[in-house]
């Protein structure tokens, strides 16, 4: 078996499917001990909510909506009714900030899918620190609505005394494993997709014009697929959040 | 055995996580389609689930990639 290839430069650029995950510091700011530079993770963060705010806040507000207002309804509604439908009334306080990490997911996913752009997405740090809000958060409303009694939430109801020990472990587990697999999924989806774009890119250029058309079609598949994905995901964790909230309200009692 | 080797055999068993999200999408299109023939009416109000269905299943064949990938190239 031969050593690993050398994946970094072919023909001068890099093509290293690894390679665009890379976080450079574009300004350096001093801040003691702590790492508090202006990354290129910070600039696409900063970009995708410039271009949120422009879309939400943009334009007069007219009762025949444009185009940009268009999007901003429906985007609005969009979230609306998801936390209608998996939380209802109880959580129309919450609606800020689900509709907050929607915009935010929505829009790193989306933005990573220009080529030379930076997946914010795709860094574990990121969906762990969204996630953690979402775990913390939603355990905070537990135990301000419901006092201790928050803790009944581990013990199901209607099973035989026997049982309830193991799956009082069962539940403690699968409650604290909530944040992980939530900030596994975004990441994991978005460094898989972009790691795959960049393989196939690679092979495009590898075969050249005789036979690089062939990864070419299957690259703007993975495209499309992808742009499916960057939605989804961003659907995916806000309705899980959703879902997180819904067992802080309403406990088990639904 | 050698590291290198083992590393190899290890990445490529990972593979085997694509069978399993390979499943699960058809699970849940094939449930789907069968129930939306059934009640066609019921099926468009389905369709946000089926999409998340599909994430949850897709997302599974991921973490094998990332896994493939981190022995790969972390260790």
């Amino acid at each position: 078996m031969s050593e690993p290839v050398p994946s970094e430069h072919m023909s001068g650029f890099a093509l290293d499917p690894m390679h665009q995950f890379k976080v450079t510091s574009l300004i350096e700011i001093p801040f003691g001990a702590i790492n508090a530079d202006f990354t290129n993770a910070s600039l696409w963060m900063v970009i995708g909510v410039v271009f949120v705010l422009v879309v939400m806040l943009a334009g007069p507000r007219k009762l025949v909506p444009g185009r940009l207002q268009s999007v901003a309804e429906m985007a609005y509604e969009f979230v609306a009714n998801m936390l209608r439908d998996t939380v209802g009334d109880a959580g129309r306080p919450f609606f800020p900030f689900i509709f907050t990490l929607f915009a935010f997911i929505m829009a790193m996913n989306l933005q990573a899918m220009l080529p030379g752009s930076f997946a914010v997405t795709s860094h574990i740090v990121v969906t762990f620190a969204l996630a953690l809000v979402v775990f913390i958060g939603a355990t905070v409303v537990g135990f301000v609505k419901h006092g201790a009694r928050y803790l009944r939430l581990f013990v199901p109801s209607g099973v035989p005394v026997v049982l309830v020990p193991m799956l009082v472990v069962i539940e403690v587990i699968s409650y604290f494993t909530r944040p992980i697999s939530l900030s596994i999924r975004l990441f994991a989806n978005m460094m898989a997709g972009h790691t795959m774009l960049k393989v196939f890119g690679g092979f495009v250029v590898g075969l050249g014009l005789l036979a690089g058309w062939m990864p070419l079609a299957v690259t703007v598949a993975v495209f499309a697929l992808e742009i499916l994905v960057a939605f989804l995901q961003a659907y995916v964790f806000c309705v899980l959040a959703c879902i997180y909230l819904n067992d802080a309200i309403h406990m088990h009692d639904h | 055995m050698d590291v290198e080797a083992a590393k190899l055999i290890g990445a490529g068993l990972v593979s085997f996580a694509l069978g399993g999200a390979g499943v699960g999408i058809g699970i849940v299109f094939g449930h789907y389609l069968s129930g939306a023939l059934r009640n066609p009416a019921a099926a468009q109000g389905q369709f946000p689930n089926l999409l998340l269905g599909f994430a949850l299943a897709d997302a599974t064949g991921r973490f094998g990639l990332v896994l493939g990938l981190i022995i790969l190239f972390v260790f």
